[in-house]
C-alpha cells in the first residue's frame, strides 16, 4: 500500500467505476439492469467524467463506440440480457476495433435473483471475437477494469468485463490508486475503410480481426493474471470469477488455475497445469464454457458431471460435488408463510392489476416492478419475455385470435427502451392493440433511475420529457384512443380500458402515479 | 484472528438490514480485518426476505456464509429468524429484534414462532422492540441500538464502530445513531429475556 492509497470497502460495481476513473475513462453510458446498475451510478460522481443513462443498451453501446472512435476511453454497462439488445453493434465492433479503450461491463445473474434468464455472457466473447476478463472480487474488479482499458488500447479491441451478481454486489477491500488524467481525445478522424463496414471493407477487417485475435491469444497464454496456484497436486481445479473464492473455501488444499482471461483461451497454460496435477476438474458457474475448451484440447477433465449448470454455486455446493461433509447446522424452518417480493404497499399501479384481474382478460406483460402483477393477489399477467416484448406478443396473439380481448402492459422506462418500436409496428400493420403504460415517473425496480419520460438526466439536470400525446399522434392513434389517467382513479381507468377494447383500434392508455418509494425520497429531500 | 467470523443479518426489505450490515462491515474494516459482505439487491428487496452475509478475519475467501457456520445471526424480524437457521449451528448466538411484520397475503402472524425459536436455539437473545424503543425513542435508529447490543460479542473497539457510523450514516444522523449504539450496548442485559 503506498502512502497515497486508502483502504476502501467497495462493492464490485463501485470498484469497476473506480477502476474506470483511475484508468482515465471519461465517458460512461449504460441502461440500468440488476446487478449492473451501480457502475454508472458511481462513475457519474467522479470529477470530469461524462455519464448517461441511454434509452437502451444498443444505443448505449453505439454511443460508446462513437466516443471510442473519437479517442476517449469509454465504459458501457448493462446486465446480461442487455447485451442481447446490444449484440448487433457488438459483433461488428470487433471488426472495426476501437480507438479510445472501450470496456463493456456486463453483469450476469446466476440464480436469477432479479432476471428472466441466467444466460452466460462469456459466450459473447467467443462469438463476437473479443477478450473477456472475469474478476473474482472488488479488488480485481478495479484492477481488471484498468487492465481491460490497457488491453483494449494495446490491441485495438473492445473488452468484455464479465461480472456476476456475487462480484457486482459483494463488498470487499480495495486499495485506491492514483487516477490518470484523461488526455484530451483527438476527436474523430476519417478512416473510411476502417469504420464503414460495407462488405468490401468488412472483408478486410475480418482478416485483421483474426490477426488481432491471435495476438490476444498469445497474451492470454503468457499473462500472469491467468494464475497457477500449486498446492496439493492430487487435485487441480480450473476456475474463474467469484467461483474461485468458493473453491478456495471448500477445497483449501487443491491446486488452482484461476483464469482471469477466460477467452481467448490460454491453451499452453491449461496443458501445463493439466500435466502438473493428478486429477483435473473445472469448477465454473452456469455453462461449461471453460470445460468445453479444455475438452477440445483432448484433456481428460471432470466438470459438469458433478458441478450443477443451473443456478449460483457456493462453497457448500462444491463440497457436496466433491463428497465432502458440510458443517452440521440446524434445520431451517420451512413451514412458515413465505415472504416473496410484492408490489409495495401504496404502489399506485396496484389498481390497474386489480382491474385487469377482475376483467379476466389476457395481459401481455413486460419487465419492471409490475411483473409482480403476475403473482397473487393479482395473478393478472400472462407473458413476460424481455424488455418491450409485451406489445409485440399482444400483436401476435391478435393475429391468431382476433376476437379475444387483451392488453399489453408496460412501464415507462421499458416503453422508452423498446416498447415504442413495437408500437410503430402495430400501427404500420393495422393492429388494434391496447397498450397500457404504467408511468411511475422512474425506473423503479433497479433503484430509481430517471428515463426519457421523467424529465431529468442521471445528473439531476432537467431535460425534455418524451410526450405520450405526440407519440400517439405520430403512430396515428386518434383522440378517442389516447388518454392519460390518474392511477388513483380506478373507475376512470376501467372506463378507458373498456372503451379502447371495444373500439378494436390501436390505443394508448397512460396510467400515471409517482412511485411511492420515489415520493418518499422526494418529500424527505424537500424537507432537508 | 485465527478463524474467519461469520455474521448473518436478516430481516424484511425496507428494515435497514443493508445499512446495518454496511456499518458492521466498516467497523471490521476499521479494525484492520479482511472483510467480505454479500447480499442480493433488486427484485427480492420489494418487501421480501432479505439477508446480508458479513465475514471477517485474517483472509476471507467466499463472500457467502456456508450452512452451519454462522457465529452470530441477527434478525430484525421474529419469523425471518427461522428461515436462516440452516446457517446456524448449536453454538450460534441468535439475536432477535422481535418485530412482527406480516408477509403480503397473510392475515395472521403465526402464533408459535417464539416457541419454535426457544426450542431450536440454545443461545438465544431476544430483544423486545417496545422495550428498546423506550430507551432510544426514535424507531429509525433502533437498528443501531441492536448493533450496540451485539457489539459485546464482536472484537471491534468503540473507535472502529464510531468511525463506521460517521462514515456511513446519512448526513446529520451519525450522532443520533452513535448514541443509540451506546444505549443498546449499555442496556443489553436489561432487555435480554
Amino acid at each position: 500500500m503506498n502512502k497515497h492509497s486508502k483502504k476502501l470497502f467497495l462493492s464490485g460495481n463501485e470498484a469497476v467505476a473506480l477502476g474506470a476513473y483511475e484508468a482515465g475513462c471519461s465517458v460512461g453510458t449504460g441502461y440500468p439492469g440488476t446487478p449492473s446498475t451501480e457502475i454508472i451510478e458511481n462513475f457519474k460522481n467522479y470529477k470530469g467524467v461524462y455519464a448517461e443513462w441511454s434509452v437502451n443498451e444498443k444505443v448505449a453501446l453505439e454511443i460508446a463506440i462513437g466516443s471510442s472512435f473519437s479517442g476517449a476511453r469509454t465504459i458501457v454497462t448493462m446486465k446480461h440480457v442487455g447485451l442481447n439488445v446490444a449484440a448487433d453493434p457488438l459483433f461488428t465492433l470487433s471488426y472495426t476495433g476501437v480507438k479510445g479503450g472501450l470496456v463493456i461491463a456486463v453483469a450476469d445473474d446466476p440464480g436469477m435473483h432479479s432476471s428472466q434468464n441466467e444466460q452466460d455472457s462469456r459466450h459473447y466473447a467467443r462469438a463476437a471475437k473479443m477478450p473477456v476478463l472475469e474478476p473474482s472480487d472488488s479488488a480485481e474488479a478495479r484492477d481488471f477494469t484498468k487492465l481491460a482499458f490497457e488491453i483494449s488500447e494495446k490491441y485495438g479491441t473492445p473488452v468484455i468485463l464479465r461480472m456476476t451478481t456475487r462480484t457486482s454486489h459483494a463488498k470487499s477491500i480495495v486499495e485506491s490508486g492514483s487516477a490518470l488524467s484523461p488526455e484530451k481525445p483527438e476527436g474523430f478522424l476519417r478512416d473510411i475503410p476502417r469504420y464503414v463496414m460495407i462488405p468490401a471493407f468488412a472483408r478486410k477487417r475480418r482478416v485483421a480481426l483474426e490477426e488481432r485475435l491471435s495476438l490476444i491469444s498469445a497474451y492470454s497464454a503468457e499473462t500472469g493474471i491467468n494464475k497457477t496456484e500449486m498446492r496439493d497436486e492430487a487435485t487441480g481445479i480450473i476456475t474463474s470469477g467469484a467461483v474461485y473464492n468458493y473453491v478456495r473455501e471448500a477445497l483449501p488444499s487443491a491446486s488452482i488455475l484461476k483464469l482471469a482471461v477466460s477467452w481467448p483461451f490460454p491453451d499452453k497454460k491449461i496443458r501445463e497445469f493439466a500435466g502438473a496435477v493428478k486429477k483435473l476438474y473445472v469448477v465454473e458457474e452456469l455453462d461449461p464454457f471453460i470445460e468445453d475448451q479444455v475438452k477440445a484440447l483432448g484433456i481428460n477433465v471432470t466438470g459438469k458431471e458433478i458441478i450443477p449448470s443451473v443456478g449460483e454455486l457456493s462453497p457448500d455446493i462444491i463440497r457436496k460435488a466433491f463428497s465432502l461433509k458440510l458443517s452440521p447446522g440446524l434445520k431451517a424452518v420451512t413451514d412458515i408463510p413465505p415472504r416473496p417480493p410484492s408490489l409495495c404497499p401504496g404502489c399506485p399501479h396496484r389498481a390497474v392489476f386489480e382491474i385487469l384481474r377482475d376483467m379476466k382478460i389476457t395481459v401481455a406483460g413486460d419487465i419492471g416492478c409490475y411483473s409482480l402483477g403476475a403473482i397473487p393477489p393479482y395473478s393478472s399477467m400472462d407473458t413476460l419475455i424481455d424488455m418491450g416484448s409485451g406489445i409485440g406478443l399482444a400483436q401476435g396473439m391478435e393475429i391468431v385470435s382476433p376476437g379475444d380481448e387483451r392488453v399489453a402492459v408496460i412501464g415507462d422506462s421499458t416503453f422508452a427502451h423498446s416498447g415504442v418500436s413495437s408500437l410503430m409496428s402495430a400501427s404500420y400493420n393495422g393492429r388494434g392493440t391496447v397498450v397500457i403504460v404504467l408511468d411511475n415517473g422512474t425506473t423503479a425496480m433497479t433503484g430509481m433511475q430517471p428515463n426519457p419520460f421523467s424529465g431529468s438526466r442521471i445528473t439531476g439536470a432537467e431535460t425534455a420529457v418524451l410526450d405520450y400525446g405526440f407519440l400517439a399522434k405520430a403512430v396515428g392513434i386518434g383522440d378517442d384512443n389516447f388518454a392519460v389517467v390518474d392511477a388513483y382513479k380506478p373507475e376512470e381507468i376501467k372506463g378507458f380500458i373498456k372503451k379502447m377494447l371495444s373500439s378494436r383500434k390501436l390505443s394508448l392508455l397512460v396510467v400515471k402515479g409517482l412511485c411511492v418509494v420515489l415520493k418518499r425520497k422526494v418529500s424527505k429531500n424537500g424537507k432537508n | 484472528m485465527e478463524k474467519t467470523k461469520n455474521v448473518l443479518i436478516a430481516g424484511v426489505g425496507g428494515q435497514g438490514v443493508i445499512l446495518s450490515s454496511d456499518i458492521m462491515s466498516q467497523a471490521a474494516v476499521n479494525s484492520s480485518c479482511d472483510v467480505k459482505k454479500s447480499e442480493i439487491h433488486g427484485m427480492s428487496q420489494r418487501g421480501g426476505s432479505v439477508s446480508s452475509h458479513i465475514r471477517f478475519g485474517e483472509k476471507v475467501h467466499s463472500p457467502v456464509i456456508s450452512s452451519g457456520t454462522a457465529d452470530i445471526i441477527i434478525s430484525m424480524e421474529e419469523m425471518e429468524t427461522l428461515r436462516w437457521l440452516d446457517h446456524a449451528s448449536g453454538e450460534t448466538l441468535v439475536v432477535v429484534l422481535a418485530n412482527r411484520i406480516l408477509p403480503a397475503n397473510v392475515k395472521n402472524y403465526p402464533g408459535n414462532i417464539r416457541e419454535l425459536l426457544e426450542k431450536k436455539v440454545k443461545n438465544l437473545f431476544v430483544i423486545e422492540p417496545a422495550g428498546l424503543l423506550d430507551i432510544v425513542k426514535v424507531k429509525k435508529i433502533i437498528n443501531s441500538a441492536v448493533l450496540g447490543a451485539v457489539s459485546a460479542f464482536l472484537p471491534f473497539g468503540d473507535d472502529a464502530w464510531e468511525k463506521a457510523f460517521e462514515e456511513l450514516c446519512p448526513a446529520g444522523t451519525a450522532d443520533k445513531n452513535k448514541a443509540a449504539f451506546f444505549q443498546g450496548k449499555a442496556v443489553k442485559r436489561e432487555v435480554q429475556k
